[in-house]
C-alpha cells in the first residue's frame, strides 16, 4: 500500500463524492457498495470461524444459534446487547471524530475513566440538589475532562508535531495511574472497604433505565451524539474542512484552512464523547467512581470506529454487533464450554476481514460513477 | 480444575464432540426446558478459572460439585464488575434456569447482585466476600467468606522459623481490609516466633499483573527478605520467582507446592467445597440457606497445604500446635496491646480480637513491625 | 539514605536488564517494519502469541530453545498476515495492526488455556555476576541469552540499514515510494518481508516473557509492552542502536515503583508505576520538532504524514 492510502478509508468515498456528470443512481450504488463490502467480510469471517469450530469438533450452527439467542433472540437479550453497546457508541466517536482529520487516537480509555471521575467529583457537593442539577453537571464535567485529556494529544500533535497515536497511548497509561491514585487515595470513601471507591453520588441522583423499554440510558445519548456527529461531518463547512484536511494535510494548509484549530476541536469533541460515556456509566451504573470504569470501553471503541470506517452512522450497527457478541459470550461459555477467548478470536477474524474488505472499494465497476468521460 | 493439562476439555477432541452433541440436543429444545429437574447453580468469576489463585479456588469447588448428582453447574469467567455481571446473572436465571447463584468477586455485591436479588426474589444469591446486613439487604441474598487470616498467621509462624535474615516479605495487590488482615496476621505469626522479625510489604496496585508482581518479588529478595507470601489473584509468578531465587515461600488461595517444590513451606488455601456443599444440602432438605456464613480452619472453610521440605521439625511442631488451638475455635490472633506501624494503639491492652470480630473487616492499618504504608 | 539510594539504583539496573528485553525485541522488530514504510501495532498480539507458543512448545518438547524458534515462527506467520493484507490497496495499516493485536491475543488465550497450569523448562541465565559476593549483584547480572541476542540483532540491523544493499532497499522503499518505483524495487514484497521478519523478532520478545522473565504463561503476561515498544521506536528515532537505550531506560523506569516501596517510599505508588510512561512522554515532547518531520522518520510512514 502507499503512504497516501494510509489515510483512513472514509476519505476515499468522500473525495469521490463529486461525480463528474449527472449519474442519478450513483449515490445509491455507492451506498450499496458501502453495505456490500462489510457484509461480504462478515460472511467470510463467519466461514473462517466455522472452519475453526469444526476443527475443534464444535458445531458452527449451534454457535450461530447461541449467538443469536444470546444477543438478539429475546427482549432480554436485546437489552443485554444494547447495554453493552451504549458506552461504545460514545467511545467510538472518540476515535471517529479525530479520524476525520486522519488522526488515530487510541487513548479513549483514559478519557472514559477520568471523565467518570471528574463527573463524580463535580456531583459530590451537589448531592442534595436533586438529579435535575446533578446529572447535567456530571455530563458537563465528564465531557470537559475527556475533552481536556484527548485535547492534550491534539495539542501535542498540532503544536509540537508529536505523533498523536503514541501520545494518546502513553497518556492513557498516565491517566489510568492518576485515576487509581485519586480513587484509592484522597478521594476514597473510607467506607468502601474492599473495593476502593469515591463517595457515592446518591441513589436519588442516578439515571434510570429508559422508561417502557428498560434499556440503558446511554443508548439515546449515544444515538443522538452519532447523528449529531454525522451532521457535523457531512452537512457543515467545518466538517467539510476537516475531511479536506484528512484527505491531504498539505493541501489544506495551502488552502489556508485552520488546521491547528481543527485538530484541537476534533480531539476535544472526541474526548468529550468518551468523557461523557464515563459520566453516564457513573450516573447510570456505578453511582461512584471506581475501577469498574476501567472496563475496556475505550479500547473496544477503537475497533468500532475503524469497522464503521469513521462514519458516525455506521457506528450504530457496529456497536450493536460487538455488544451482541459480548452479550452472547457468556452463553457460549455455559452451553458450549468454550473459553471466553472464543469471542476474541471471532472479533479478530471479523476485524481482519472487514478491514481487508476496504480493498474492494472502487474495484467493482458497476458501483462506480458512469457517463461523461 | 484438574492440574493435568490433558484433562482440560479443549485438548480432548473426543470429549468435545460428545459434549457438544449433548449440549446441542438440549440447546435445540429451547433454553429453559432443561433436562430432568436438576438444580441449576451458577458460578461467576472475575478472572480466568485457571489462575492458580482466587478464581481457581472457586472453580475447583465448582468442578467437584459437577460430579454430585442432581446438580447442573453453569460457569462464566472473566465477567467484569459492571452491569455485565447483572446481565450474566439474569441470563443464567432466564436462559439456564439457575436457582442459586454464586457471584464470587467482591465488586459484584453492591449494586449488581442486590439489584438482581430485588428483581428475582425467588432466586437465591450468595456472594463471596461481601458483608451482608440483615436490616439492609434482601433475605434471598447472603454472603460467605473464610477467615483465611488464620492461615496467614500459620504461614507467618512457618516463615518465622525459616527466615535467617529476620526479614520476610509480602506482595499485596491493594491496601484493602481483606489484604491488610492477611499482611498483619502474617507479620504477627512471624513475630510470635521472634519479635525482631520485620515484614516488608509492596502493593502492586493491581489484582493480576504478573510482570509487576515479579518485579516486586525480586525487589524484596534483593532487600534480603528470605521468605515471601502474597495476596494477589494469581500467585503463580511469585512462587516461581521465589523458587528460582532460592528463597522460601508460603502459598495463598490454592496449593502452589508444585510450582515451588523446594521453596514451598506451607500455604493458606481456600476450601470452598465445604461451604458450597452445605448450602446445597440445606437447599435439598428444604431448609433456608444461611444469609451470613463465615468460617475458618475449624469449620473447614480454610485449610493448610502439606508442609514442604524447607520447614524445620521445630517449625512444623509449632504450626501444628497453634493449628490445634485454632481448631478449638475462638483463637485470637490480634491481642492487645497492639500498635500500628505509626505508633497508634489499634488494639488496647486486655482486648483480643478473635477471627470473628467484626472490627477486623474494616482494618485500615499495618501493625508494628511491618515496613510499608497504606497511604 | 545513601544506602537506600544505592538500593534503588541497583534495583533499577537489575530491572532494566530484566524487563527491557521484550521492549528491545519488539522495538527493533517494529523498527525494521517501519523503516520499510509500514506500521504494525499488531506486535502486541504477536508478543502475546509468541509467549504462549514458546511456553507450550517448551513444555511439549522439553527444550526452551525450540520454544524460542516456535515463537519466532508464530510471529513470522502473524506478521505475514499483516504484511499480506496491508499490501492490498486502501487497507489501513494502523487499523489492521489493531485487528492483528486482537486476533493474536485471542488465539493465544484460546489455545493457551491448557498451558497455564504446567511448568515448562525455562531458558538458563548467564551469570555475569560470578565475581561478586553480593547475591543482589549476582542476580542483577544474571543475564538472559536472549538479551544478548537482542543487542546483537540491534547492532546487526543497524549495520544492515547502513551498509548493505538490502538495508538500502528497505530504506528507499520506506522513504520514498517514487524513488523506489523509479528504481524498480518490488515495494510490496520488501514491505511484506520486513513486516514478517519484524514480527518474528517481536515473537522472540514474547518468548522472553514466558520462558525467562517473569517466566510463566498466563493471560495477564503482557501489560501492553508490545504497544509501548511502538512508542519506543519513535523515541529511538528509528535507529536500532537507540532502541537498546530506549528499552533499557524504560525498563529502569519500570523498576522504580517497587524498589522505592522496599526502601520505604510508599506514597503514590500508582504514580511511580507510571514512571516509564511519563519518561516516554517527556522524551517525545523534548525531542519533538514543531511543524517538521522527525529526523530519521521514514517518509512513507502513515503515522508521520
Amino acid at each position: 500500500m502507499s503512504g497516501a492510502s494510509a489515510v483512513p478509508a472514509t476519505a476515499a468515498p468522500a473525495a469521490a463524492s463529486a461525480p463528474p456528470t449527472a449519474d442519478r443512481w450513483y449515490p445509491l450504488r455507492r451506498l450499496a457498495e458501502a453495505l456490500l463490502a462489510p457484509l461480504l467480510a462478515l460472511v467470510a469471517a463467519a466461514a473462517l470461524f466455522s472452519v475453526f469450530l469444526l476443527f475443534l469438533g464444535q458445531s458452527p450452527l449451534e454457535f450461530v444459534e447461541l449467538v443469536w439467542r444470546g444477543a438478539f433472540g429475546s427482549w432480554f437479550s436485546i437489552q443485554n446487547t444494547v447495554q453493552r453497546a451504549a458506552p461504545l457508541l460514545l467511545t467510538a466517536l472518540c476515535v471517529a471524530l479525530p479520524g476525520q482529520l486522519g488522526l488515530v487516537i487510541i487513548g479513549g480509555e483514559a478519557a472514559v475513566v477520568l471523565g467518570g471521575l471528574m463527573a463524580t467529583v463535580a456531583a459530590l457537593p451537589l448531592v442534595n440538589t436533586g438529579p435535575w442539577v446533578v446529572v447535567p453537571v456530571m455530563a458537563i464535567a465528564g465531557a470537559a475532562m475527556g475533552a481536556f485529556w484527548i485535547g492534550i494529544s491534539g495539542w501535542l500533535r498540532a503544536k509540537l508535531n508529536v505523533n498523536e497515536t503514541i501520545a494518546s497511548l502513553v497518556l492513557a497509561y498516565i491517566g489510568l495511574a492518576l485515576f487509581n491514585h485519586f480513587v484509592e487515595g484522597v478521594l476514597r470513601d473510607p467506607a468502601s472497604l474492599n473495593k476502593p471507591s469515591t463517595y457515592g453520588i446518591g441513589e436519588q441522583n442516578m439515571l434510570d433505565l429508559v422508561p417502557w423499554l428498560e434499556i440503558h440510558p446511554g443508548l439515546p445519548v449515544g444515538i443522538l451524539a452519532c447523528v449529531a456527529a454525522w451532521i457535523l461531518i457531512y452537512r457543515t463547512s467545518l466538517g467539510f474542512a476537516s475531511r479536506v484536511t484528512g484527505g491531504n494535510l498539505r493541501a489544506a494548509m495551502l488552502q489556508g484552512l485552520p488546521v491547528t484549530r481543527l485538530i484541537l476541536l476534533a480531539c476535544a469533541l472526541g474526548g468529550a464523547c468518551a468523557g461523557l460515556a464515563g459520566a453516564i456509566q457513573v450516573a447510570a451504573e456505578f453511582g461512584r467512581a471506581n475501577a469498574s470504569l476501567n472496563a475496556g470501553y475505550g479500547y473496544t471503541g477503537i475497533l468500532i470506529a475503524f469497522l464503521a470506517r469513521f462514519n458516525p452512522l455506521a457506528i450504530l450497527p457496529m456497536a450493536l454487533l460487538l455488544g451482541g457478541l459480548d452479550a452472547a459470550g457468556g452463553l457460549l461459555q455455559r452451553r458450549m464450554d468454550l473459553p471466553d477467548a472464543t469471542i476474541l478470536v471471532l472479533q479478530g477474524m471479523i476485524f481482519v476481514m472487514i478491514l481487508a474488505s476496504d480493498t474492494l472499494y472502487g474495484r467493482i465497476r458497476w458501483f462506480q460513477p458512469r457517463g461523461g468521460a | 480444575m484438574p492440574s493435568d493439562p490433558r484433562s482440560f476439555p479443549m485438548m480432548s477432541r473426543r470429549a468435545l464432540v460428545q459434549g457438544g452433541a449433548a449440549l446441542a440436543a438440549t440447546a435445540g429444545l429451547g433454553g429453559t426446558a432443561q433436562a430432568a429437574k436438576d438444580t441449576v447453580i451458577g458460578f461467576i468469576y472475575v478472572g480466568p478459572k485457571d489462575d492458580y489463585g482466587y478464581n481457581q479456588a472457586h472453580a475447583e469447588a465448582a468442578a467437584m460439585m459437577k460430579k454430585m448428582p442432581g446438580l447442573k453447574i453453569v460457569e462464566e469467567e472473566r465477567v467484569p464488575e459492571t452491569d455485565a455481571v447483572s446481565k450474566t446473572m439474569e441470563s443464567m436465571i432466564k436462559l439456564d434456569g439457575a436457582t442459586l447463584l454464586f457471584p464470587t468477586s467482591f465488586g459484584y455485591f453492591d449494586p449488581y447482585m442486590l439489584k438482581m436479588a430485588a428483581k428475582y426474589n425467588d432466586i437465591q444469591f450468595r456472594h463471596c466476600g461481601g458483608l451482608w446486613q440483615k436490616d439492609k439487604n434482601p433475605m434471598n441474598t447472603g454472603s460467605y467468606f473464610g477467615y483465611i487470616g488464620m492461615g496467614q498467621y500459620l504461614n507467618g509462624i512457618a516463615a518465622g522459623h525459616t527466615t535467617k535474615s529476620k526479614k520476610i516479605a509480602f506482595v499485596a495487590a491493594k491496601p484493602i481490609p481483606q489484604v491488610l488482615i492477611n499482611v498483619n496476621s502474617f507479620a504477627l505469626g512471624a513475630k510470635s516466633v521472634d519479635p525482631s522479625i520485620v515484614t516488608s510489604v509492596i502493593f502492586t496496585g493491581e489484582w493480576s499483573m504478573p510482570v509487576k508482581e515479579a518485579e516486586a518479588t525480586n525487589s524484596l529478595i534483593d532487600q534480603g527478605n528470605d521468605v515471601i507470601t502474597c495476596h494477589v489473584d494469581g500467585p503463580k509468578v511469585i512462587m516461581e520467582t521465589a523458587e528460582r531465587r532460592g528463597i522460601h515461600a508460603c502459598g495463598y488461595h490454592v496449593n502452589q507446592a508444585k510450582l515451588a517444590p523446594k521453596a514451598y513451606l506451607t500455604g493458606a488455601e481456600w476450601n470452598w467445597i465445604t461451604v458450597y456443599k452445605s448450602f446445597v444440602t440445606d437447599m435439598k432438605e428444604g431448609k433456608p440457606i444461611p444469609n451470613f456464613t463465615r468460617g475458618g480452619l475449624a469449620e473447614g472453610f480454610v485449610k493448610m497445604s502439606p508442609y514442604g521440605p524447607g520447614l524445620s521439625e521445630a517449625g512444623r511442631k509449632n504450626v501444628d500446635a497453634v493449628k490445634a488451638e485454632m481448631m478449638k475455635g475462638g483463637y485470637a490472633v490480634f491481642k492487645g496491646p497492639l500498635k500500628d506501624n505509626k505508633g497508634n494503639v489499634v488494639v488496647p491492652a486486655g482486648k483480643a480480637l478473635a477471627e470473628t470480630a467484626i472490627e477486623l473487616e474494616s482494618t485500615n492499618y499495618l501493625i508494628e513491625g511491618v515496613n510499608g504504608s497504606i497511604g | 539514605m545513601s544506602d537506600s539510594l544505592a538500593t534503588v539504583l541497583l534495583a533499577m539496573l537489575a530491572g532494566s536488564l530484566r524487563v527491557s528485553t521484550p521492549f528491545l525485541f519488539v522495538s527493533i522488530g517494529e523498527c525494521l517494519t517501519e523503516k520499510s514504510g509500514r506500521i504494525n501495532l499488531g506486535n502486541e498480539g504477536v508478543l502475546v502469541l509468541g509467549a504462549m507458543v514458546a511456553y507450550a512448545t517448551s513444555y511439549e518438547t522439553g527444550s526452551p530453545w525450540i520454544g524460542v524458534l516456535a515463537a519466532a515462527f508464530a510471529g513470522l506467520l502473524l506478521g505475514a498476515l499483516h504484511g499480506a493484507v496491508c499490501s492490498l490497496a486502501r487497507v489501513n495499516d494502523v487499523a489492521m495492526g489493531i485487528a492483528i493485536m486482537l486476533a493474536g491475543t485471542g488465539i493465544a488465550f484460546f489455545f493457551g488455556k491448557p498451558y497455564i497450569q504446567p511448568s515448562a523448562p525455562l531458558l538458563p541465565g548467564i551469570p555475569f555476576g560470578w565475581w561478586s559476593g553480593s547475591s543482589q549483584v549476582q542476580n542483577a547480572l544474571l543475564v538472559c541469552p536472549l538479551f544478548l541476542l537482542g543487542i546483537a540483532a540491534a547492532i546487526g540491523l543497524h549495520w544492515c540499514f547502513n551498509a548493505t544493499r538490502v538495508g538500502l532497499r528497505i530504506r528507499i522503499v520506506g522513504d520514498s515510494q517514487d524513488a523506489a518505483l523509479a528504481l524498480g524495487l518490488p515495494i510490496d514484497r520488501i514491505r511484506f518481508l520486513a513486516t514478517a521478519c519484524g514480527s518474528a523478532l517481536a515473537g522472540i520478545g514474547g518468548a522472553f516473557l514466558s520462558l525467562y522473565y517473569p517466566g510463566s504463561w498466563n493471560e495477564g503476561l503482557s501489560s501492553g509492552q508490545g504497544l509501548m515498544a511502538v512508542a519506543l521506536v519513535v523515541f529511538a528515532r528509528w535507529n536500532p542502536i537507540y532502541c537498546i537505550y530506549a528499552s533499557l531506560l524504560f525498563g529502569a523506569a519500570g523498576a522504580l515503583g517497587p524498589s522505592l516501596q522496599t526502601v520505604g517510599i510508599t506514597w503514590g505508588y500508582y504514580l511511580f508505576y507510571a514512571a516509564p510512561y511519563i519518561v516516554t512522554l517527556v522524551v517525545l515532547i523534548i525531542t519533538a520538532r514543531g511543524g517538521r518531520s522527525l529526523a530519521g522518520m521514514p517518509g512513507q510512514l502513515s503515522i508521520g504524514r
